[in-house]
């Protein structure tokens, strides 16, 4: 036996006497576990529900057999290595801690664009943008179906003008820009470029996101435009232009945001929106487009709740998942592609209009499950936005929250510092296994579109809702101030931001001067044009940004496409 | 899913005629509640304008339906004049709208001028959402119901609907 044939017996008998080692180790603690469990069941227990708010079980203890199917390095592995469950880059937030994005907007483009300076002053990294309702339905402001809502719960945006002013004196090739808008998403995208090439900014220097993701309006937030079909089209006409002309921007942030706002539960978050994902991808792909020529740029949007460790078991698995789905089924080689990145937002429902700032110690424990999680942008919930948008105090409250968690608490210092925790290892590897059961649930349903047109997610999600409302009402699920250790009076003890009603008046009128001094033939000649390009298979992207430089309008634009595309009908039930 | 049409706007001929012979036997002395109950309270729940978020309106919705109500619900983005007519064309006695876009000093004042047109002012117009204190008290100035805020559990505004539906002149056996 020469000498390297006789170091790997010795070798094989070293491995052979560790895995004997170690399953009597388990063994052991298998023995010690059930004793524990028979004095754990003969000790009084609190009334509790002991369930996660997602309503899954939750164990007294995990221990080393939780995890020991677990591959550590199939399963886990490095921060920025496959599959990514320990965050989507190598050295995370000691290269760069996460953005800093709170997402802002109300009354008139000049007002929003003054909150806008103020948190970048006061050291916010990202803007947000909040638009009013008309809007993110694709009204303009003097609108008959806008009245009442203009500048309210946003920002007005009606046409290039507006968003001009919107970021006038903002540098949109150093700040980088999201904007929540999806059922004419493509539209204010548009005005975007269009704003910054007044700027003298051309769009491969843009960094930022549009969200875009229509499919979670149909089953949660509802601000739709077009059926989707021509939705999912112009979805993927934004993928196509943005990687040839807008590299460095996203031109989706796949949204699980307001499924869980609406009611879903962690899993239901976390499959609905991965599953949107792979939609998109499919759909992408479906137009003959090269995975890795988009993928790299698809992002994400996820909820954090209060319930800390499912919180936190969400964003690692949605990683897990997505690179091994890219990777797997649809052959993607980039590693790009497989990295999930995520932008995150604490739980607005989670916010209570009794003892407001109770919400700041609320929005204090999700924003660190945001970070634990490995979040790449965070946006903090002000204490007083069950009640109205939030005050430039309020605010800045929210900003320090994160502030304080990046630069006193030392939590950023070390990467996925939760990893190895036998419940979280746990929990990231049930949520995946729901999640992938989800996955199938919606494949028996013919996929995302027929389950949307059938109302199953819309279903699922009021069905969980209603099951969160009982669990609340009946007591058994403590909402603090809510259900109990309420304080006598409800009065708000807060001040509250009031939109003033001169606002709607004021855009009506700037409207109106808009119509009087533009080039009524480009108007007419940039319409007919995406009118032409909508009815064949042209990418809509130019015709809609040469509208966008003739200054037509919102509504212009999108009822142009509805000529071609028609509106989309919800499936009304509850 | 629906609801139920089958519901008599007046009690049928034959249980009063029933209920006139047993008052006159002495047996029924006071109006038996539980037949004459038998019209079931008629909600319309509505999310008017272009706000989206109907999780509260779902879940009020399936409240008042546990708790017997006959419940329409309108569906999003709806105008003040679909809502009204909805209301009217359905014959219910409580239109309840759900609005957390800030447009409610807009939406409330419309609705309830449309149904004074409509001349169905006898129905109870309430609802919820993000409602700042002194705009309830003006709306309630101007004749809307109740307001519902944040934190409002399903019972309150069940037991509400219960009493003020108590309250009205029963036009069922008059």
């Amino acid at each position: 036996m020469s000498t390297t044939e006789k170091e790997a017996e010795r070798n094989a008998d070293g491995i052979a006497a560790e895995i004997s080692r170690r399953e009597a180790e388990l063994h052991a603690l298998r023995r010690e576990l059930a004793e524990w469990y028979a004095r754990y069941e003969a000790t009084p227990k609190r009334d509790d529900l002991f369930t996660s708010i997602s309503g899954h079980e939750v164990q007294p203890l995990y221990t080393p057999l939780d995890t020991q199917d677990l591959d550590y390095l199939a399963s886990i592995g490095l921060p920025g290595e496959f599959p990514f469950t320990r965050g989507p880059y190598a050295t995370m937030y000691r290269t760069r801690l996460w953005t800093m994005r709170q997402f802002a907007g109300f009354a008139t483009a000049e007002e929003t664009n003054e909150r806008y300076k103020y948190l970048l002053a006061h050291g916010q990294t990202g803007l947000s943008v909040a638009f009013d309702f008309p809007t993110l339905m694709g009204y303009d402001s003097d609108h008959p179906r806008s009245l009442g809502e203009v500048g309210v719960c946003g920002v007005a945006i009606s046409s290039l003008a507006d968003m001009e002013r919107l970021f006038e004196g903002i540098p949109l090739d150093e700040v980088s820009v999201s904007m929540t808008i999806n059922g004419p998403a493509i539209i204010l995208f548009c005005f975007y470029v269009a704003a910054a090439e007044r700027q003298g900014v051309s769009a491969d220097a843009l960094r930022g996101t549009v969200q875009n993701d229509i499919l979670k309006e149909y089953q949660a937030q509802h601000a739709w435009v077009y059926p989707p079909e021509p939705a999912l089209r112009l979805i993927v006409d934004m993928f196509a232009w943005a990687s040839e002309h807008a590299p460095k921007y996203n031109p989706i942030s796949i949204s699980g945001y307001h499924i869980r706002e609406a009611g879903a539960t962690a899993a239901q978050e976390l499959a609905f929106t991965l599953k949107n994902g792979f939609e998109y991808v499919e759909r992408g792909i479906a137009r003959g487009l090269n995975v890795d020529e988009f993928a790299p740029r698809l992002s994400f949007f996820f909820d954090v709740h209060n319930d800390f460790f499912e919180e936190v078991a969400k964003f690692r698995a949605a990683r897990r998942i997505w690179a091994r789905r890219l990777e797997g089924e649809y052959g993607a080689r980039d590693p790009e592609s497989w990295r999930l990145r995520t932008h995150a937002q604490t739980a607005g429902v989670t916010l209570t209009a009794q003892q407001p700032q109770n919400n700041i110690v609320r929005v204090a424990y999700q924003a660190l499950a945001a970070v634990l999680g490995g979040t790449q942008s965070l946006h903090t919930n002000s204490m007083d936005e069950t009640l109205a948008l939030p005050t430039e105090k309020s605010v800045r409250v929210a900003l320090r929250t994160q502030q304080i968690l990046a630069f006193e608490t030392g939590v950023p210092n070390t990467i996925d510092p939760l990893a190895g925790s036998y419940y979280v290892e746990r929990l990231t590897d049930e949520l995946e296994a729901e999640a992938e059961r989800i996955f199938d649930e919606i494949d028996e349903l013919g996929g995302v579109v027929p389950g949307i047109e059938r109302g199953w997610f819309q279903a699922e999600i009021a069905g969980s809702a209603l099951r969160q409302q009982r669990e609340i009402e009946s007591g058994r699920r403590t909402i603090v101030g809510v259900n109990d250790f309420e304080e006598g009076s409800d009065k708000v003890e807060i001040d509250t931001l009031k939109i003033a009603p001169e606002v709607e008046q004021k855009q009506r009128q700037r409207m109106a001067e808009l119509r009087a001094a533009r080039d009524a033939e480009a108007v007419e000649r940039s319409l007919s044009a995406l009118r032409l390009a909508a009815s064949g298979a042209d990418n809509v992207v130019p015709y809609i940004l040469d509208c966008a430089r003739a200054y037509c309008t919102l509504y212009e634009i999108r009822a142009a496409m509805e000529d071609v595309f028609g509106s989309y009908k919800e499936p009304v039930f509850f | 899913m629906g609801h139920a049409r089958a519901r008599p706007a007046i009690l049928p001929d034959a249980i009063i005629l029933v209920w006139l012979h047993l008052r006159s036997q002495g047996i029924a002395a006071t109006p038996n509640t539980e037949i004459l109950m038998e019209r079931k309270i008629r909600v319309l729940v509505a999310k008017p304008g272009l706000d989206g978020h109907d999780r509260g309106a779902k879940v009020i919705a399936s409240a008042f339906r546990d708790a017997g109500f006959e419940v329409i619900y309108t569906g999003l983005h709806q105008t003040p004049e679909m809502i009204v007519s909805a209301a009217v064309q359905e014959d219910v006695d409580v239109v309840a709208l759900s609005v957390l876009s800030g447009a409610h000093m807009t939406l409330f004042p419309r609705v309830l001028e449309l149904l004074r047109e409509a001349g169905a002012d006898h129905m109870l117009l309430t609802g919820g959402g993000i409602i700042p204190e002194e705009d309830i008290e003006a709306l309630a100035g101007l004749g809307v119901g109740r307001l519902f805020g944040p934190g409002t559990t399903t019972t309150e505004a069940v037991a509400y609907i219960r009493e003020w539906s108590e309250r009205q002149p029963q036009d069922l056996v008059g």
